[in-house]
């Protein structure tokens, strides 16, 4: 096991189902989910809105108790919330925290840690997203993508080996979109830390992803897994206007309306 | 904004309310010798304010009212913390909770001064009783409208239970609690006064006003303590909104919930 | 069974608390606190006596029309002033002036010009103006832009506007004011009885203290306990029939985010 765990994926989901109990009823919102995230890989999950991502991401963070399944990190099961995860969600108005300055609201994760180490974490994850000179300001003098910047500083700054992110930028413009993206491709690059992001964006997934796990309609499923052969410099014209990216969000697209041909294409890891 | 237009219009107001104070005196409106008009009335409270005994009976009273708030506070939050946040404790709580909130303190007033004696505990007991409540329930349902998405979010940075509850839902509760501590001050100094004036033995500003009241023989002296009572309240509740802006503006012009 | 077992935690600790009342008072003997079951008795005795008659009900008579006159011209006044940022302006620094003294050193000054036994109406309704007012004030400013513009575009009258929009709008803070007012009231009501009454609750409760009367003095002040929650409840009924329009409002932590 220990052999594994050093070999093995980072983040193993086996089999992984949720139920909820609702009013009207049990609800599944994800059934048989499998598959593995590898230290340093940035794999996006794409399904249909409402299918179940954020179950599934709160699963893996141990947020949700699961109902069926397993989800285990560096080999052990994850039982609880781990230590060395943190979670950037979609709605940046509401996860951080209005009554800390933005220094004080990346530094919230570190508090065992000492004054100094806290603050110099602090700044550098600032300066990683851009954003050295707003340590001092509230949340609410930003803008919605500076906002979305702290929150991934925030994240950045606990230093997890696994960064789980909630459809992160699907609350802001377009164009903040795109550097948010190409932050966060360069920001993975330059401290190598594996990524799990979950969104309904099919160009999203390609442009972000090694890899791309298609879910099906609720209750999900992984209907595909995609690898994404765009190499590690991408860039948000030649690459999105690129051959393979065209045809990869086809494909991503047709799988998710469930065109059957789609079913047979195979699993490529 | 327009801060110094509506400053002064606010002052033009008071200035107005004297104004008509003394009109309704002087014409008779009101009977003068009830209705002494505030160029009487001022003058007593300054020529008072010289007065240890008076300044003694006000002392007495603010830092009864002070006692009762700090101690309402101290009971009430951990208990509205508690409240809002164990489901179970709450369901068990509350019975008995609402049956002591709509006992009004004053209705205690005659009940404790047998008990506890003419002394200032009675006074600071009754207050801080009627004190609780606005702070208590107000922190508990800031807990009901605490949003999930901050617990998750610190839950998810391996956040605790009770660090949750002291890092997350105090701070956001915070606001609401100082609204209730507003209420509370007001309260509790009505009670206090109101004990003051029952009891001829507990030395205060409502004993003053009530004895200067006997026979309606100074009755500029139960206004000048009345007016001074108000200033009092004013400045406590102007004091709390100015302390709230400074330390919640992220909640007032966050203006997200 | 879950609801079962919710009724029970909601009864369950109330009930030990009075049963463990009860055996403390009656190991301790002690005057000051009687046990519940004496108390219920002299209850029993008191409220279904001719006193109900002659203390309760002028009482608590006074105290509603006090309330009433006081919300009936505080939403009235509220709504007017309101929608005059000027003369909120001028009024506004007065009214909380006014709003922030002790209500009950309201009642010497009102004892002394109006007369004792006769004050009890007039200083209720004073005390018990300003929360409504006050409240009035801000939820009828408080309408939004669009509403304003919709009702220039229908040419409404000021009628119309005033109790068809404005008022509507105003309603949740106008329950909040209403709702400090009615426990003004209600404390207006016991002191100003205390201090000098022919009659009324408070008048009975002196009473029973210059009697050493204990078991009396407690019955009463769990009649004003429940006489408290009464009220309180019936105005939640109405405001909850008078909001049911409002998506997901509850009343109860609205008014008290909004404090008055």
């Amino acid at each position: 096991m220990t052999d594994l765990s050093k070999a093995g994926p980072m983040l193993e989901v086996t089999d992984l189902g949720h139920t909820y109990q609702g009013k009207d009823g049990a609800h599944d919102a994800i059934d048989a989910l499998g598959f593995s995230v590898g230290a340093g890989e940035l794999v996006c999950v794409v399904g249909p809105s409402g299918c179940g991502k954020s179950t599934l991401l709160r699963t893996i963070a141990g947020l949700v108790r699961p109902s069926r399944g397993a989800v285990s990190l560096h080999g052990s099961p994850v039982d609880g919330v781990p230590a060395d995860l943190a979670v950037v969600f979609q709605d940046y108005s509401r996860s951080l925290f209005p009554w800390l300055s933005v220094q004080r609201n990346v530094e919230f994760p570190l508090r065992g840690l000492a004054r100094a180490e806290r603050a110099s974490r602090a700044a550098e994850a600032l300066a990683s997203v851009g954003l050295d000179k707003a340590g001092r300001k509230y949340p609410w003098q930003l803008s919605g993508g500076m906002q979305q910047r702290v929150a991934i500083a925030r994240a950045l700054a606990y230093r997890p080996a696994l960064l789980l992110m909630d459809e992160p930028f699907a609350s802001v413009d377009a164009q903040t979109r795109f550097e948010l993206e190409d932050l966060l491709l360069r920001v993975r690059r330059e401290q190598d830390t594996t990524v799990l992001l979950v969104t309904h964006d099919i160009d999203e997934s390609v442009y972000l992803g090694d890899r791309v796990l298609v879910l099906s309609k609720s209750p999900a499923t992984v209907v595909a897994e995609l690898t994404v052969d765009l190499g590690a410099e991408r860039d948000q014209i030649t690459t999105r206007a690129s051959e393979e990216f065209v045809e990869l969000r086809a494909r991503v697209a047709g799988l998710l309306q469930g065109v059957p041909q789609q079913r047979s294409v195979p699993v490529e890891h | 904004m327009r801060r110094g237009p509506r400053f002064t219009a606010g002052l033009v107001g008071l200035v107005g309310l004297f104004l008509v104070w003394e009109a309704a005196s002087r014409t008779g409106l009101v009977p003068e010798y009830y209705l002494r008009p505030p160029s009487v009335v001022l003058p007593t409270l300054v020529r008072l304010l010289g007065d240890v005994g008076f300044l003694r009976a006000v002392i007495a009273t603010v830092l009864a009212t002070l006692i009762a708030v700090a101690l309402s506070v101290l009971i009430a939050v951990p208990a509205g913390l508690l409240l809002g946040s164990v489901s179970w404790v709450r369901r068990a709580m509350m019975t008995v909770v609402e049956f002591l909130r709509p006992i009004p303190a004053v209705a205690l007033i005659p009940l404790a001064l047998l008990t506890f004696g003419t002394g200032p505990d009675t006074k600071i007991v009754l207050a801080t009783f009627a004190g609780l409540w606005p702070v208590l329930f107000n922190t508990m349902y800031a807990l009901d409208e605490l949003d999930p998405l901050h617990v998750q979010t610190a839950r998810a940075f391996g956040v605790g239970r009770l660090g949750v509850l002291t890092r997350v839902a105090l701070p956001s509760a915070a606001p609401f609690v100082l609204t209730g501590v507003r209420l509370t001050f007001a309260m509790s100094l009505a009670v206090v006064v109101s004990v003051e004036l029952f009891s001829g033995g507990t030395i205060g500003l409502g004993q003053l006003v009530l004895e200067a009241s006997a026979g309606a023989s100074q009755m500029d002296v139960v206004l000048a303590g009345t007016v001074l009572a108000g200033v009092i309240g004013y400045a406590a509740n102007a004091g709390l909104e100015k302390l709230n802006d400074r330390l919640f503006g992220w909640n007032a012009r966050g203006g997200e919930r | 069974m879950r609801l079962l077992k919710e009724a029970g935690q909601r009864w369950v600790v109330f009930a030990v608390a009075v049963l463990v009342w009860e055996l403390l008072a009656r190991a301790a003997d002690d005057v000051f606190f009687p046990p519940p079951t004496t108390i219920a008795e002299a209850a029993g005795e008191l409220w279904f006596s001719p006193l109900f008659g002659e203390h309760v009900v002028p009482g608590v008579g006074r105290m509603l029309a006090g309330f009433a006159t006081a919300a009936v011209v505080g939403v009235a006044l509220g709504v007017l002033l309101g929608r005059s940022a000027t003369a909120m302006a001028y009024l506004s620094p007065a009214f909380t002036f006014i709003r922030s003294i002790p209500p009950p050193l309201l009642v010497p000054f009102f004892a002394a010009t109006i007369g004792v036994t006769s004050m009890q109406l007039p200083t209720i309704a004073f005390g018990a103006l300003w929360p409504v007012l006050l409240n009035t004030v801000d939820g009828a400013r408080s309408v939004d832009a669009t509403k304003v513009e919709t009702a220039r575009a229908f040419r409404l009258s000021r009628a119309q506007w005033l109790l068809g929009v404005v008022l509507p709008s105003a309603l949740p803070k106008v329950f909040a004011g209403l709702r400090l007012s009615l426990s003004i009231a209600l404390v207006l009501m016991v002191i100003s009885e205390l201090i000098g009454s022919l009659n009324g609750v408070g008048n009975q409760l002196v009473q029973a203290q210059r009697d050493y009367a204990l078991p009396a003095m407690w019955a009463w002040i769990v009649l004003l306990g429940i006489l408290g929650y009464l009220f309180n409840t019936l105005l939640l009924l109405a405001e909850r029939r008078a909001l049911a329009w409002q998506p997901g409002h509850s009343p109860e932590a609205k008014t008290l985010a909004t404090g008055g």
